[in-house]
């Protein structure tokens, strides 16, 4: 019980760190239309996510890898039932990883600007397919076992975009876009900042209406807020996400844009924990009549695999943390009109 | 269609197309951190021009390795979600275990190799070369121990009907696993070698850059023999463990039919799978293939009629596997040649143009080469998708058939618009040379 429940807690915390991270560059690129004004400007706005991206993405491959190998048959059933969004998740990243590297590597106007499309589709798309799909979790998807016990999806693309599914991908796409917006802050200077700081401040209210939307609508759709009626305490993490959004709001208007960052990093995981928390122990809940959800304690690996996964990610998740901090220290420097012109600097 | 089959093709198109990219990656990596350190060693420029171009390169290869790396860690879930239930306690952890100790590494260090030059120090930077270099081969052993657990599986107990660990290095230490790493790996590594001799014998035969691609033309041609000796000699360590551990898959590599000791090997063969014969075998030499399975003349060798029907690969199978094997097998022995002439024009002023031709045409053999070699290890091990253990058609989850259909026609669309832009940009950049932007 111990043992699930930890992985059940850093399983939470893979899919939070991965929110905060890929996150801002999902964001950066959704906001590439709405930002960018000239070639050198979005330019910068790649660049600003250049070293970070694809090292940002590997936790999406681990929290994929630990779902599957800490809760094989969450892992099966999930990915099973959410082919169609999952595969179009895919092929997102499949598009964005390669704008980021294609896009400079051919002269001419036109190839940049077909790629800018495929950027920013690509990553608008993952931002709100991530979003509508917790939000289904969250709710609860049409599963039932068949005779072998093997969970069955009995729905379809379109079930997945009910309004409550909806309302979270646009959450999570605003949230995202801020996020971004923030970041692009931190790392660039002059008329792209202020743009930048000024549509934070937009999508920042936009943030807290989805936020009261989508916490009403959880209200009413699903039964997260069950346990936290059992345990009122939980209800300091709702609290933690609206100080970190306000905190968001104060650090902006005194101009500190990487502390405005760092508290909507804080939000970001809040609200991760709150949709898990409010689910525990489950993580594939059926929407249909009678059906037994999937979670830590029914569908969980053996002890020995969860002992030796626990210890490989005690040991090796902190290292991870460490040089991917040192990375980040090293490139926080902001990206200037002479940095992109710096052969050296081999920027995108 | 079946949604089975199609699941088989999609899972083809994508780990095929995914391998196209990963070997480059593994060699290419090293290599590149070895011209590296011999700049930071000696100070000569050249190696650091050297890691920069071929770090370009490397680059445009790496990132599309990546992302079809990514569709296979979900193909498993989406399509293939019951073997995923079954193996997931082991197989999971394993591919959970490259992610955090493997994959972190290589991704962040990439960045700091791609866009530090000027931001961190020249041993930093050095670092982050060996960095990616072992990060990506590491997560290559993870991957594979994975796919011994489906070749050869151990250190497991099934209870209630999956497969639960009960000792972890039973499982790592896997002699499939650690065979097929090292042949997997020394076969990247020739694959990377042949691609830079390839490119300098291009550069050489148009009077570019003369004494650049004659340094690498020069370090690498040993290099390249080096790696192939070593590649056939893992692939015959790994032949003798597939002979003790999937006696039908190597049956079926060598279209060999009857159960009999002292077994000759026919040089030249045509199967009959149909028929379970060989409607042509000529210049056997004897005892040689029981010698080649287990180091003995005399020894015997289990024939694919000595399994039921169900319980090995179907005749169409046995074809494709027998063909891939031998095909795989001459296009080795010619990569020996090639290198072993190559080694012989190292002193030379300039390399004999009619080698360097050569070269370059034998630059997309190892690929497919590499791919043969996957085709023998995979489509042999059929019909099991966990040997022995589960079944390929027990495996597949039950999405509509009508939804794999449109993934699968997405993957071939998607995948051969970016491969092609992909080869054009390895091409454009491989051509342009050192001093380019």
């Amino acid at each position: 019980m111990v043992l699930q429940s930890v992985w059940f807690i850093l399983w939470s915390l893979l899919w939070a760190v991965y929110f905060i991270l890929d996150g801002f560059d999902l964001g950066i690129g959704a906001m590439l239309p709405c930002l960018a004004r000239n070639e050198d400007e979005r330019r910068i706005m790649y660049n600003a996510a250049g070293p970070f991206w694809d090292g940002n993405e590997v936790w999406l491959i681990s929290a994929g890898g630990v779902t599957f190998a800490a809760f094989p048959k969450v892992y099966a059933t999930m990915f099973s039932a959410l082919y169609a969004p999952l595969l179009m998740l895919l092929f997102a990243l499949i598009f964005r990883a390669v704008s980021f590297e294609f896009r400079g590597k051919v002269e001419g106007e036109n190839w940049r600007k077909a790629w800018d499309v495929v950027h920013f589709i690509s990553n608008l798309v993952p931002a709100i397919l991530l979003g509508v799909a917790f939000a289904n979790l969250f709710m609860g998807i049409p599963v039932q076992p068949d005779a072998n016990g093997f969970y069955l999806y009995h729905g379809n693309l379109l079930k997945l975009l009910n309004p409550y599914g909806l309302a979270g991908g646009l959450f999570f796409l605003a949230f995202f876009m801020m996020h971004g917006c923030l970041w692009l802050a931190f790392k660039s200077e002059g008329e792209l900042k202020d743009r930048a700081i000024t549509r934070a401040n937009q999508l920042w209210i936009i943030v807290l209406v989805l936020l009261v939307v989508f916490l009403a609508l959880t209200f009413v759709f699903t039964d997260l807020f069950q346990n936290y009626f059992k345990m009122p305490a939980l209800f300091l993490i709702p609290v933690v996400a609206l100080v970190g959004l306000l905190g968001v709001k104060a650090m902006l208007s005194k101009g500190k844009v990487f502390t405005a960052w760092v508290c909507s990093a804080v939000f970001c995981v809040a609200v991760t924990f709150f949709g898990t928390l409010g689910m525990f122990p489950r993580m594939i809940i059926s929407s249909m009549n009678g059906v037994e959800a999937l979670g830590a304690f029914n569908a969980s690996s053996s002890q020995g695999t969860l002992t030796i996964m626990l210890i490989v990610a005690l040991i090796f998740v902190p290292i991870v943390l460490v040089y991917q901090f040192l990375v980040y220290k090293t490139f926080s420097f902001k990206i200037t009109k002479e940095y992109l012109d710096d052969k050296v600097a081999h920027a995108y | 269609m079946d949604v089975v089959v199609l699941s088989r093709l999609q899972f083809a198109v994508a780990v095929f197309f995914h391998f196209i990219f990963v070997p480059l990656t593994l060699g290419l990596s090293v290599f590149i951190a070895i011209m590296e350190s011999i700049y930071v060693k000696t100070g000569n420029e050249i190696w650091k021009k050297h890691a920069k171009f071929w770090g370009k390169l490397f680059l445009i290869n790496f990132t599309l390795g990546v992302v079809t790396g990514i569709t296979l860690e979900f193909q498993f879930g989406t399509n293939w979600s019951r073997y995923s239930e079954f193996v997931g306690d082991i197989f999971g952890s394993l591919l959970a275990i490259e992610a955090t100790t493997s994959f972190f590494l290589e991704s962040t260090f990439l960045a700091v190799w791609h866009f530090g030059w000027k931001k961190v120090g020249k041993k930093m930077h050095l670092a982050s070369a060996w960095l990616v270099a072992i990060a990506s081969n590491l997560s290559a052993l993870w991957i594979i121990q994975a796919n011994g657990f489906m070749q050869n599986p151990r250190g497991y107990e099934i209870i209630a009907g999956r497969a639960e660990l009960s000792n972890f290095l039973e499982v790592i230490s896997n002699p499939y696993a650690w065979g097929m790493y090292g042949h997997t790996v020394l076969s990247a590594w020739l694959l990377s070698a042949f691609f830079i001799m390839g490119v300098s014998a291009w550069h050489l035969l148009k009077n570019s850059n003369v004494d650049f691609f004659k340094a690498s033309f020069r370090k690498f041609a040993p290099i390249t023999l080096i790696s192939v000796c070593l590649v056939v000699l893992m692939g015959h360590t790994q032949g003798q463990n597939v002979a003790k551990l999937q006696p039908a898959k190597l049956a079926a590599m060598e279209s060999h039919w009857e159960t009999d000791s002292n077994v000759a090997f026919p040089l030249i063969v045509i199967p009959d799978a149909e028929n379970e014969r060989n409607s042509v075998e000529a210049l056997k030499i004897p005892g040689v293939m029981s010698f080649l399975a287990t180091n003995d003349f005399n020894a015997e060798v289990k024939g694919l009629k000595d399994f039921a029907p169900e319980d090995r690969p179907s005749p169409a199978i046995v074809t494709a596997v027998f063909w891939g094997f031998r095909i795989m097998v001459f296009l080795g022995c010619l990569f020996g040649l090639v290198a072993l002439i190559s080694c012989f024009q190292i002193k030379a002023d300039m390399p004999n143009k009619l080698l360097l031709k050569v070269l370059n045409i034998c630059v997309p053999l190892p690929y497919i080469t590499i791919a043969l070699g996957w085709l023998v290890a995979e489509m042999g091990r059929q019909p099991w998708i966990v040997y022995g253990l589960m079944r390929t058609s027990d495996g597949a989850s039950q999405v509509p058939g009508g939804n794999v259909l449109v993934s699968l026609i997405a993957f071939i669309v998607v995948y051969s618009v970016l491969g092609v832009i992909d080869i054009y940009l390895l091409y454009k950049y491989s051509h342009k040379g050192p001093d380019a932007e």
